[in-house]
């Protein structure tokens, strides 16, 4: 079994998904080590230009966390997010990075379980999808 | 406003495949507007090219540049210090900033980075509709503010043809008929009588029947 231990990097809404992981924390729940959370005011406020930022620094993985739909705080940041989501993964697989490095997911503030469950599931996907392909070359360059 | 999508990756990624270092080059005007080449999308496609070219093992150092017009030589005349430290200039302007870019630096291999499309209004956001073909001889104020040459899909001047069905234009059922928009508007505006207005025969040398064109103001020549 490989070694590969995937950083997968959570852009997580403060009213959502960053209190689910706090929850999840309160919970005692176990998820990668390797998952990094960001806090964001909003998945609305997520660019498509940090996700690419993130994976040009190397993370192999990119979750954007935000509320479910309909209960969007700033009511409809999650949707315009999905919306770049979308895009972006068109774009990664036209570079060959791959779509799946990126995914758009929705929770509530109570759901740490759902939080701790996410994240294990998209690392577990990630680690299946391999290191991200421009680390070596980076490394090398 | 000239609107413009950026082209399909892979072809971009071909494109630049023998340069190791480029400098792409944003607009600050039409294409920002249509989101497709302004310093946003400079951003993005740079961030995408050093990804895509990283992950081929073939580094691609890029810097990022938005000019505020790329047609205009004052603002070309920017890059003449720098411009012989790239191997390329990858524009995300329109054709007519490319071919600004690539007549004042002949020496440089100037690669489009979109596809211009057409001249646009802003329906809603995200949306552009063609709206006019610059024929060089307008008669919107005849035809009720509706263009026929750049919305009829035939750009016929006398009516809808025998294709416009419940105000649909028989090449689709999602295009409006041009001709039907006209009557529509005409009589909202009272002015029926310019639809029975017989049209001539249009001059087409105005537009690009004639050849390139070209518009000289000599009261505003330095």
């Amino acid at each position: 079994m490989s070694d590969f231990e995937p950083v997968v990097v959570v852009f997580a809404c403060d009213y959502c998904a960053y209190t689910a992981a706090d929850v999840a924390g309160r919970m005692n729940l176990e998820y990668p080590a390797g998952v990094r959370i960001v806090r964001v005011p909003c998945t609305g406020k997520v660019d498509s230009l940090h996700v690419l930022r993130a994976l040009e620094k190397g993370a192999d993985g990119v979750m954007v966390a935000g509320c479910l739909e309909g209960d969007c705080h700033f009511k409809n940041g999650n949707l315009r997010a999905a919306a770049r989501v979308k895009a972006l993964k068109r774009l990664l697989d036209d570079i060959n990075i791959g779509a799946g490095r990126v995914e758009m997911v929705r929770m509530s503030a109570g759901q740490g379980a759902v939080f701790a469950e996410t994240a294990r599931d998209f690392a577990e996907t990630i680690r299946e999808m391999g290191p991200n392909p421009i680390k070596p070359a980076a490394q090398a360059a | 406003m000239i609107t413009a999508t950026r082209k399909p990756m892979e072809e971009i990624l071909k494109s630049v495949e023998p340069f190791r270092k480029i400098l792409l080059l944003g607009c600050n005007e039409c294409v920002t507007v249509c989101h497709a080449g302004g310093r946003k999308e400079v951003a993005l496609l740079g961030a995408a090219l050093r990804l895509g070219r990283l992950q081929k093992g073939q580094p691609l150092e890029v810097e990022e540049l938005t000019l505020e017009r790329q047609c205009d030589p004052e603002y070309v005349e920017e890059l003449a210090r720098t411009v012989d430290q790239y191997d390329a200039v990858c524009s995300m302007a329109c054709g007519c900033g490319v071919q600004t870019i690539a007549e004042r630096y002949p020496a440089l291999p100037v690669m489009p980075m979109v596809n211009t499309e057409f001249m646009g209004a802003s329906e809603a956001n995200g949306v552009w509709a063609e709206r006019c073909a610059g024929c060089g001889d307008c008669v919107l104020g005849y035809t009720g503010g509706i263009c026929p040459v750049a919305r009829c899909s035939k750009r016929i001047f006398n009516g809808p043809c025998g294709g416009s069905t419940k105000g649909k234009c028989e090449i689709s059922k999602d295009v409006d008929c041009a001709w039907q928009l006209i009557w529509d508007r005409l009589k909202e505006l009272g002015q029926t009588e310019l639809y029975s207005k017989l049209m001539e025969p249009k001059d087409w040398s105005t537009a690009r029947d004639g050849g390139p064109r070209r518009i000289v103001r000599e009261d505003m020549a330095l």
